[in-house]
């Protein structure tokens, strides 16, 4: 790039071609993809900074504590309690905020539970192709033709309900679709030359898979960890709205919905307490569009992949 | 042999074995059960003699494979055990079978996925239709934008939102779905209402995104342009060139979401407390019921199974390229 102050007249090519480019840093190059990205990503974005901020910050910001207890159970909207109280008298906005915490930090130690699995065994497999390799995707197969809130169902049935067997559960069944994608793109990449000068130089397995392979399938597991981020907050959502997920007294968005579902009957005297039980679904629902957005616009800009041709 | 008969025999046997490995795999989740389950099933003050006459019952001091190969028989006979609750300490014994429990339970769930894919199927198959030839207009567009927002949301808050809007404030529909054996045919429509329109919500959306994908993907390859380029209709390159390689992405479409409704047959039975197979499976999931547990994921792992299975199938009969090998 010449420098912008010449005049066309003093333009020479040997001073275009000597002009020193200068690197962008890595903040410059972020700040243009993001200067580019399109509103509906920034939507995403801010909707999920928003999100960390309150969950991060939960006990500064609740106005009470997680599972205090007021007198008036299913207290309408006023200004001690913005959003009412809940069947046991809880303050519901107190217990969106910390639910923001409880169900989007155990849905982030599932998913990157399952990354470690799923991408693990998937690497492995990509190098290994032998037995190994078989008989984790036939394991992989049989797994994924259960169907994923159907087999968590019944593995719940079995172990205690806790928050532990919970993200362990779902962790393993997701695993299956992230050891797929990441034992597909990886078997392109193992069969480069540069990986197989690095195991004629001796380097072990694991040195492999972290310099070699991993920076090089990095794009669609970025992308793949969002929506399955999405995915398995929609599961443990349901998990807790069917009961079987996260217990009482952690507030948490699945469980506030079942609690307070019958306030809706009561809509048409007070619309506010019919829209209560919607408040935390609706949390849930505009954390997993603010993904989406921003899955979609990651996907485009690394892989050029489109939905038109 | 017509070759295509080896590729879905071949095709069949799959399915076949990997519905042995899933039964399997549900059986054995019994032998995974904590030590001290008899206890947890029939009360603190069970005696011991009761607790030993209970494991004996579920043959736990038999091996293993012995007990799957009796268990998998009885199931193939129609017999699926007998329920955990309603036992009791005393060894008095009020438990019933679990084919009992579930058979009108089941008719229940298959009514109501039943006339949710009468009517989701033929409408997502048009809407994606539509939105693939009319690809970029508003809309297109506003189909797309509807939909994902559809996508993304849980079921319980597209069901809870329609409760709201169609029982609670414009009280059109029952937002209970109870439906009993001796209800007339238009009443029980009436009742299910609302279940089903949620299901169709959810479904469509799955089922028309994917629809447009798929026709869009076929109407990118090179003999589409080919037939464009030699002066085919619109009409034609659509019914006679894109449609018979279409069918077979169209029926994995349609027998994917069909198993998806599957999965959301369970959360909707919940909200709207109708009496299917999805909210017994959850009553016994927190009850611990394992052997009902166990026939409920079954039959769901099943329909699963077979509707993959047949939409291979179908995509394997409708294939032109197989249907005429060289």
């Amino acid at each position: 790039m010449s420098d912008s102050t010449q005049s066309p007249s003093d333009y020479t090519a040997s001073s275009e071609v000597g002009a020193v480019r200068k690197r962008r840093t890595r903040r410059e190059r972020w700040w243009l993809a993001l200067k580019k990205a399109p509103v509906s990503a920034w939507f995403g974005m801010l909707v999920i900074a928003g999100y960390v901020f309150v969950a991060v910050f939960a006990p500064l910001l609740a106005p009470y504590g997680e599972a205090e207890i007021f007198p008036t159970p299913f207290a309408p909207w006023d200004a001690t309690h913005q959003f009412g109280t809940d069947q046991i008298g809880r303050d519901i906005l107190t217990r969106m905020i910390y639910g923001a915490r409880n169900t989007m930090g155990i849905a982030l130690v599932t998913t990157l539970l399952s990354f470690l699995i799923g991408g693990g065994l998937g690497l492995i497999a990509a190098i290994n192709r032998s037995w190994l390799d078989q008989l984790l995707s036939r394991m992989t197969d049989v797994i994924m033709a259960i169907p994923s809130l159907i087999f968590a169902l019944m593995l719940l049935s079995i172990f205690k309900p806790s928050v532990a067997s919970l993200i362990f559960i779902i962790a393993v069944l997701d695993s299956t679709r992230v050891f797929r994608l990441t034992r597909s793109v990886a078997i392109n990449v193992v069969v480069m030359d540069y990986v197989e000068a690095a195991r004629l130089r001796g380097e072990k397995l694991s040195w492999i898979m972290r310099h070699e392979i991993l920076p090089n399938i990095m794009p669609p597991l970025v992308a793949e960890f969002g929506l399955r981020f999405s995915f398995v907050f929609l599961t443990i959502a349901s998990l807790s709205f069917l009961g079987v997920g996260i217990q009482p007294p952690t507030a948490d968005w699945g469980s506030m919905v079942r609690e307070n579902a019958s306030l809706i009957q009561f809509a048409q005297y007070d619309i506010k307490a019919g829209i209560t039980p919607l408040l935390p679904a609706a949390a849930i629902g505009l954390l997993t569009v603010a993904v989406n957005f921003v899955v979609d616009w990651f996907l485009h800009k690394s892989s050029g992949l489109r939905d038109e041709h | 042999m017509h070759p295509i008969f080896i590729t879905i025999i071949k095709r069949l046997a799959l399915g076949l074995v990997t519905l042995f490995v899933v039964s399997a795999i549900i059986f054995s989740s019994v032998t995974l059960l904590p030590g001290d389950f008899g206890e947890a099933v029939l009360g603190q003050a069970a005696t011991e003699e009761t607790v030993a006459a209970f494991r004996e019952e579920l043959g736990l001091d038999k091996p293993a494979v012995l007990r799957y190969f009796e268990w998998a028989g009885a199931v193939l006979k129609g017999d699926l055990g007998t329920s955990f609750s309603g036992r009791s300490a005393s060894g008095v014994d009020r438990s019933r079978s679990v084919a009992e429990m579930i058979w009108p339970r089941l008719k229940n769930t298959l009514f109501l996925a039943g006339v949710t894919a009468l009517i989701a199927v033929p409408l997502a198959i048009i809407l994606g239709l539509s939105a693939a030839l009319y690809r970029n207009t508003w809309y297109d567009r506003s189909i797309n934008a509807t939909t994902l927002t559809t996508i993304s949301m849980p079921e319980f808050f597209v069901a809870y939102v329609l409760i709201l809007l169609l029982s609670s404030l414009w009280k059109a529909f029952p937002s209970l779905a109870t439906v009993d054996p001796g209800m007339l045919l238009g009443e029980r429509l009436y009742r299910i209402a609302l279940p089903a329109f949620t299901l169709t919500l959810i479904i469509v959306a799955h089922m028309m995104r994917m629809t447009r994908a798929a026709i869009i993907n076929l109407l990118a390859s090179p003999y589409i342009e080919m037939a464009r380029l030699k002066g085919a209709s619109r009409s034609e390159i659509i019914l006679k060139h894109a449609l018979p390689n279409a069918w077979a992405p169209i029926a994995t479409v349609v027998a994917f979401n069909l198993a998806y409704l599957v999965v959301g047959v369970v959360v909707v039975e919940v909200v709207f407390v109708y009496p299917g197979v999805g909210q017994l499976m959850v009553d016994s999931v927190t009850s611990r019921d394992i052997p009902v547990v166990q026939a409920c994921a079954l039959i769901f792992a099943g329909t699963y199974i077979i509707l993959n299975l047949i939409a291979d199938v179908i995509g394997i009969v409708t294939n032109p390229r197989l249907l005429h090998p060289r």
